[in-house]
């Protein structure tokens, strides 16, 4: 075996491609397509009374202007609901186009096609729509008076409520001896890629085929989504995801009104359609997600071991609910963290509201899980006066009940399983790391200065790499290289690099020789998507599972070409050689001229595999009844439930005690996602997460008025961190494999973010001696805590 | 309505002039892109607040969707594609955000890429924290920073090291 990749800082395959310019992006294909761009409600509730396009119709290089009306078949339907669940007894998803009525600003009523985007938007001013004004629903508190209603046929606003419950949490708290009930609220933030999302769709009406490129995390279901709703066979529909500026979690939703319209636009024009989203239309009409009130109540022993847990919790979903329960779900699960509360109950609602709707961003329910579950942990800790990283270690699952159950139903459908995990001693690295014991002394010393310092922390279990499976596809060509397909898709996460790693390292061959596609349904039917930490786990088995089928396959021809047992083979360096003997070896290129018998020497390679060019046995066929030509073969991973990677973060902050501003001294993060395949990508993960953890925390919310108008729709007002808010952030790793794969590996992606909120919360609370309850926090907001803190003659 | 007045305007880009017809409001950004044809230059925000549509217009960067291309004509523009060494391989900033993974979806990578080519020619020797600010005025989602600022200093090492006799 040639040097491990896995394991290995190594760099990426993608790199210079993208440094060069040479990346492809939605918006960077098709420019000789029509160009769309949208009327879109000015309202957040309203009906729509009238259309008037008269005063467009002249205008230069206007090709097409669509309303509900225009359109056809399951394109007229409404958006499909794509995640199903029995407690959501009153799903509603949107029209492509408005139909009748809107119910945030923002949502899509008029599509123009025009020759480009300047003219399409010079369309769009000229088109006048007559609403009628209904009251708008904004915020959790509207909503849940129920006084104005989003949909006339969801009472009280309610999509769907969920009960889970394991032991009697009610019972537990009343016997408790001691008890806390905490309000604690989370605000909406948004994934916010770079990259908008885009559509571009090319109609062949030769071919009667379809071929769409769309910047989305899942091009499988997409296809599938177009098609049925399009009405055409699945079979002449294929989608591509090209390069994509960056998902977190707002690309998983499908079909977007856009992923159905510009394909439909494009086959009724017999004309290649292109939509690329611009940054306010990003704002108001694609998703946010975080926005949630809870209401916990808490009981706990004197040594403070945490006996019973009650949460109920409301949740904003906005106007529509595609995506189901899965954020509240997620909430209601991952809330546990490392910690098992012997009994635990909780409750949520999920609620319409006049907004845009929320799907899972980068975490999805769990940062606000994270906070319930930490802020208990740090009040219980203040209550007893206890080290709060005592209190935490009194509640940890211990290693030695690994695999541990909950007892509760994961987002998945499967039972809440931890499968492995060594928080004790996660907990203890972090404590090294940050030097937890010895803050008391630099806070003393910092206070002699006149600076007010705090230190927080936080930890959290993050259920990854969801099923249900994965595939891959893995050839071999008669060159030797190697071209490898998943169907999921990537933005950003360096999947082709660590993809190629595995498959190098399973094959046998140099990595340069590797090449990986991804998203694209030519090259792979079957995926689900790349979401909830998935890729490595899932992707990453399934090529590791098809390149060991593939090296089986590669070392029976070459057994045969070597005159030597399978057994007694081994693939170095793209050879397959008998072990110990070096010399006796043929390359893996030639390997694959043997698998594929042929008639015709197309190339000098080939002349190998013809019939007068090698020797066979007359009575056999050339290929086996059980065999195929081609060195090559495809496998898929399918886990029993999810794994369970975790986390903990520690953070020291420093107020300023005149402004009220936070200022981040060091951020520490100690990291198990079971074993490694990348350090390097995987630290770059963890960095991004944390570091819209601190825009979740500190800076970003969407300021909605009371007439759900968005105020800070555009980057100029929605504050995210510039390089000068994000500091140094220092990593540690402990790595406990996976049971539940053969890479013994879970998921990286969304696990910076989680526990952000929860430690900086603690760290501000530690400096200032006020009790936070909400985030994120601005100056003005911390300053305000602090007024009523002095009023109340309450010291510091 | 009558047509939109085309304008004839000149741009200089990587070196290689271009001449286009194009109407005033045509942004410098849609015009490299869609016109020019050189997409290696990214539009997030269309209000010049991301920068990761950062080229520079005669050595200085600006925001190329801030600018009109009418008002450009006859300057002479480096996108990310001109910051390459002129054998095709990567230039020095660029090696550094490879050696550093200091990109990850590569979206707002080319206004980064133009921002710190530019800074590193008046200062070719920065410290750490000279690093951060120089990349203060650019939107990134992905990487939290910490490898862009290391990539800052390791291009200028990249750079002292092409340099060297």
């Amino acid at each position: 075996m040639t040097t491990k990749l896995f394991g290995q800082r190594i760099r990426r395959v993608e790199d210079p491609r993208l440094l060069s310019g040479r990346g492809r992006y939605l918006d960077d294909l098709g420019h000789d397509a029509l160009a769309v761009a949208f009327v879109r409600s000015p309202h957040a509730h309203a009906r729509v009374l009238d259309i008037d396009v008269s005063a467009a119709l002249e205008v230069e290089g206007l090709v097409a202007i669509f309303s509900y009306d225009d359109l056809d078949g399951k394109t007229s339907e409404p958006l499909p609901l794509l995640i199903p669940h029995p407690a959501l007894t009153h799903g509603r998803t949107p029209y492509a186009l408005a139909k009748d009525e809107v119910n945030h600003v923002g949502e899509a009523i008029v599509m123009v096609v025009a020759s480009d985007r300047y003219v399409a938007e010079d369309v769009v001013g000229l088109i006048r729509v007559d609403y009628e004004l209904l009251p708008p629903v904004v915020g959790v508190e509207r909503a849940r008076d129920g006084g104005a209603l989003v949909h006339d046929d969801v009472p009280g606003n309610v999509a769907a409520t969920m009960v889970q419950e394991v032991g009697d949490a009610a019972a537990a708290i009343d016997a408790s001896p001691r008890r806390q009930r905490l309000q604690l609220s989370i605000e909406r933030s948004a994934s916010m890629p770079m990259e908008g999302k885009g559509v571009l769709a090319r109609w062949d009406a030769d071919d009667e085929s379809l071929l769409v490129h769309t910047s989305t995390q899942t091009s499988t279901s997409v296809r599938q989504a177009i098609a049925a709703k399009l009405s055409l066979p699945v079979d002449r529909v294929e989608v591509v995801t090209p390069d994509v500026g960056g998902g977190f979690g707002v690309k998983i939703v499908h079909p977007w009104p856009e992923e159905i319209l510009v394909p439909w636009a494009s086959v009724r024009l017999n004309r290649p359609v292109k939509w690329v989203e611009d940054r306010r239309e990003h704002f108001i009409s694609s998703a946010h997600e975080r926005g949630q009130l809870h209401d916990v109540t808490v009981g706990y022993g004197d040594d403070g071991r945490v006996t019973g847990l009650s949460v109920q919790f409301w949740h904003d979903n906005g106007a529509y609910t595609p995506y189901g329960l899965i954020v509240p779900i997620i909430t209601s699960t991952q809330l546990l963290g490392p910690y098992k509360p012997t009994a635990y109950r909780v409750e949520f609602a999920s609620l319409y509201t006049n907004t845009v709707m929320v799907t899972p961003y980068r975490g999805a329910g769990r940062p606000q899980g994270c906070f319930v579950m930490e802020r208990v942990m740090d009040a219980i800790a203040a209550d007893l006066g206890l080290d709060r990283a005592l209190v935490r270690e009194r509640n940890f699952i211990q290693p030695d009940e690994m695999p541990y159950d909950h007892g509760l139903t994961f987002q998945d459908g499967r039972p809440l399983i931890y499968d492995s995990g060594d928080f004790p001693a996660s907990l203890s690295k972090l404590k090294q790391l940050v030097g937890w014991d010895d803050f008391a002394k630099y806070r003393e010393r910092a206070a002699a200065e006149g600076r007010r310092v705090g230190i927080g922390l936080a930890c959290y279990v993050e259920g990854t790499g969801v099923g249900p499976y994965e595939g891959g596809h893995i050839r071999v060509e008669t060159d030797g290289s190697v071209v490898v397909s998943t169907g999921l898709t990537t933005q950003g996460q360096g999947h082709q690099t660590m993809l190629a790693q595995i498959v190098a390292d399973e094959l046998g061959v140099p990595m340069e020789r590797v090449r990986v596609t991804t998203g694209d349904t030519r090259r792979f039917k079957y995926a689900v998507g790349t979401f909830a930490s998935r890729t490595a786990v899932m992707s990453g088995s399934a090529v590791a599972l098809t390149a060991r089928k593939v090296r089986a396959k590669a070392l029976r021809i070459a057994s045969n070409a070597l005159e030597a047992a399978v057994d007694d083979l081994e693939i170095v360096d793209g050879h397959v050689q008998v072990k110990g003997s070096p010399g006796s070896q043929v390359d893996l290129g030639a390997v694959a001229v043997l698998s594929n018998p042929l008639r015709y020497a197309f190339d000098e390679a080939a002349a190998r595999a013809t019939q007068f060019a090698t020797p066979h046995d007359p009575d056999q066929p050339p290929v086996a009844a059980d065999d195929e030509p081609g060195l090559e073969g495809s496998g898929f991973f399918s886990p029993t439930r999810s794994t369970f990677a975790n986390g903990m973060h520690a953070v020291v902050v420093e107020t300023d005690p005149d402004t009220a501003e936070v200022k981040i001294l060091r951020y520490c993060v100690v990291h198990d996602c079971g074993t490694i395949i990348n350090p390097m990508i995987v630290e770059g993960q963890v960095h991004g997460g944390v570091a819209q953890g601190i825009g979740g925390a500190l800076f970003e919310r969407m300021e909605y008025d009371e007439s759900g108008q968005l105020l800070n729709a555009s980057y100029m007002d929605f504050l995210m961190p510039y390089a000068s808010e994000i500091p140094h952030i220092e990593i540690d790793h402990l790595e406990t494999p996976s049971p539940l794969n053969p890479l013994g590996v879970k998921g990286a992606g969304e696990a910076g973010v989680i526990p952000v909120s929860a430690a900086i919360a603690a760290a501000i609370e530690d400096a200032e001696g006020v009790v936070i309850t909400a985030m994120p926090i601005s100056p003005s907001e911390l300053f305000d805590l602090r007024r009523a803190r002095e009023q109340r003659g309450e010291a510091r | 309505m009558t047509p939109e007045p085309l304008h004839e305007v000149t741009l200089t880009v990587n070196h290689v002039p271009h001449q286009l017809r194009l109407p005033a409001r045509r942004l410098l950004s849609d015009a490299l892109r869609h016109d020019v044809r050189l997409t290696g230059t990214h539009v997030g925000c269309e209000h010049g607040v991301c920068g990761a549509c950062t080229v520079l217009l005669d050595g200085q960067p600006i925001r190329s969707c801030l600018m009109f291309a009418v008002t450009a004509d006859g300057a002479s523009i480096t996108t990310t594609e001109g910051c390459l060494e002129p054998d095709g391989e990567l230039g020095a900033v660029q090696e550094a955000f490879h050696d550093c993974h200091a990109l990850q979806c590569g979206f707002c990578t080319p206004g980064f890429i133009t921002t710190i080519t530019a800074y590193l020619e008046t200062h070719p020797n920065p410290s750490e924290q000279q690093a951060r600010e120089a990349i203060g005025g650019n939107l990134c989602r992905c990487t939290g920073y910490q490898n862009i600022v290391a990539a800052v200093l390791r291009a200028a090492e990249i750079k002292r090291e092409r340099s060297a006799p």
